[in-house]
């Protein structure tokens, strides 16, 4: 038994470093394996139709072969767009009061909710939004700006969207304020500064890289939503003129038409891009977002 | 006299914006119960869907909350045999070698982002490639690609707070690097790898986009991996968009459940967090 013990411990050690190497090798993969996937399901697509056109054209019939995403990917931008104006600055002044100027148990109780608004279900939030946002833009906001709107539309998913990036923006954006050094505080209020000037000066100053990490996290969260969204924002093909139009971006456009795909020819090719599109749009926007975090700790 | 009118009028603009968020909360939570809670009876969580039950007849969604109960306990135990070693590893075995672990590190924040209508895409794709229906195996593989740095990255975030004496004291001891990560890391992040699990089963749970393609629906619960699978949010999402009242009041209801199984995971990770805090040293 004794004598056992180092060699099991040895083979222990072995088979744990094998399963190790080959998990982090499965990791390393998938990103790569993800993208490919992708290309070589749309490849059917990509060899017929060029990519610019395809991208640039807002023509969408796919029973006649022609595929435009200009529409989707316009409807995708705005969405995420209207969910930033909304989340972003409800999120940074909630930041600031729930790191500078809460009692204690504010804190703890915002962390609670945090915690579960970030686990609440997409299509829970979808429901809600249905319920609640919809008949509200359609009875009150819409006819306030003297436009009629069905409620589902750009305005609803944007509303739905801010309301589900905001658990990730808030809590990212009050670990970058915490971890301010607190001497920087405290030099510029012996300097005089009043509490909000030190805020405005120094606070947003220093934590600006990682604000803008945080808000880029909400930003690729509302740009990959699909359930919620597809639920409030209407579907129609169009490039929308207002905010109470009906817009289809493309997680919704990918999420509504699986079952078809089959069918028409190269309709599941154009699905697979418009999963490509997305990947591509989301990776490029993280890497960029990285670069700048790590420039500011270099 | 203006600085003090800017920075009173800043305090109070805070201090609504954080109570309405509260309130907002309480009032996501009031609008799914009150519409859903006079459709949920004990039929609805304890039988399958009879026939006319998408007319409004009898039968409940049995079939959903075992379906999402089998893909999120798989999922999770996949993403936990590929999630723990990799996370002990960066911050034990990888650890001299900092690119390597900043590598992987951005790495699983880009999977991070990635939405899982992309991850259901891609299964899709692997599914065809692979000769697999829509199944729950699918469903499952799917979703464990979808949910593993999410545990990964939870987890790490943990595993960094170690101090570093430890480790160096475990080796001082002649412990392998092995020993030293599951026997001194991953007890000293107990806490953390219970709440990193049930954020995993959460998110697995909840999602539907990457469900839609690769697990399929069916009335019926499946028997085995390779039967298609219903699943709560489609339920949910189906039943919603149906014409008739009593099929759409059944899907708030399925939403009062799929809520309030995230609400019961959120409070157990809470009080499992304080109560392993004592094997921390």
């Amino acid at each position: 038994m004794a004598l056992s013990f180092p060699i099991s411990r040895k083979l222990m050690d072995k088979v744990s470093n094998t399963w190790l190497n080959v998990a982090t090798f499965f990791l390393l993969m998938l990103p790569l394996v993800i993208g490919l996937g992708l290309v070589l399901e749309s490849l059917p697509l990509l060899r017929t139709h060029s990519f610019f056109q395809m991208i640039g054209s807002a023509e969408w019939s796919p029973l006649e072969g022609k595929f435009g995403f200009y529409a989707f990917i316009i409807g995708s931008l705005l969405v995420t767009l209207i969910s930033f104006l909304f989340s972003a600055p409800v999120c940074l002044l909630a930041a600031i009061y729930l790191t500078q100027y809460a009692p204690r148990w504010v804190t703890q109780v915002m962390y609670f909710v945090m915690d579960v608004l970030a686990g609440i279900p997409s299509v829970v939030y979808g429901v809600w939004g249905v319920l609640v946002v919809v008949p509200f833009i359609s009875q009150y906001a819409a006819p306030f700006f003297g436009f009629t709107s069905t409620g589902y539309c750009l305005l609803a998913g944007g509303v739905v969207l801010a309301i589900m990036s905001l658990p990730y923006i808030l809590n990212m954006l009050m670990e970058v304020l915490r971890n301010i050094p607190i001497e920087l505080k405290e030099a510029s209020l012996s300097l005089g500064a009043t509490y909000w000037e030190t805020i405005k000066r120094v606070l947003l100053k220093q934590g600006k890289t990682g604000i803008i990490a945080a808000l880029n996290l909400g930003i690729s969260k509302a740009l990959g939503e699909t359930i919620a969204v597809l639920m409030v924002v209407g579907n129609v093909v169009q490039v929308p003129q207002n905010v109470f139009q009906p817009a289809y971006p493309l997680p919704a456009l990918i999420a509504n038409n699986y079952g078809d795909m089959m069918s028409i020819p190269m309709y599941g090719s154009a699905l697979m891009l418009s999963a490509l599109l997305l990947f591509l749009i989301i990776i490029v926007f993280n890497i960029l977002t990285n670069v700048l975090v790590y420039q500011r700790y270099k | 006299m203006i600085k003090k009118i800017e920075e009173k009028f800043f305090l109070w603009l805070m201090k609504i914006i954080t109570g309405s968020l509260i309130l907002g909360f309480l009032f996501i939570l009031w609008v799914i119960v009150e519409k859903g809670w006079h459709a949920l009876s004990w039929q609805m969580i304890s039988e399958v869907p009879q026939g006319g039950f998408y007319f409004g007849k009898g039968g409940g969604i049995l079939n959903a909350i075992i379906g999402s109960l089998y893909l999120a306990f798989g999922a999770t135990f996949f993403a936990i045999l590929i999630g723990l070693p990799v996370a002990l590893g960066m911050n034990v075995h990888f650890l001299r070698n900092r690119r390597w672990v900043s590598l992987l590190r951005f790495l699983l924040d880009a999977l991070w982002g990635v939405p899982s209508i992309v991850f259901g895409a891609f299964g899709f794709a692997l599914m065809t490639y692979l000769g697999l229906r829509a199944s729950l195996l699918a469903g499952i593989i799917t979703v464990t690609l979808f949910i593993v740095p999410i545990f990964i990255r939870a987890l790490d975030e943990v595993l960094r707070t170690i101090p570093g004496g430890l480790l160096e004291a475990s080796y001082s001891l002649g412990v392998t690097k092995t020993r030293t990560a599951y026997g001194v890391f991953f007890r000293q992040a107990l806490p953390g790898f219970i709440s990193a699990i049930l954020l995993a089963f959460g998110r697995g749970i909840g999602d539907a986009a990457s469900v839609l393609f690769t697990a399929g629906y069916t009335d019926q619960i499946p028997h085995s991996l390779l039967e298609p699978t219903a699943t709560l949010p489609l339920a949910i999402f189906f039943q919603l968009s149906s014409p008739i009242p009593e099929v759409k009041e059944r899907a708030y209801a399925a939403a009062i459940i799929l809520t309030g199984i995230i609400l019961l995971i959120s409070i157990v990770s809470r009080l499992s967090t304080k109560k392993y805090k004592k094997n921390i040293l």
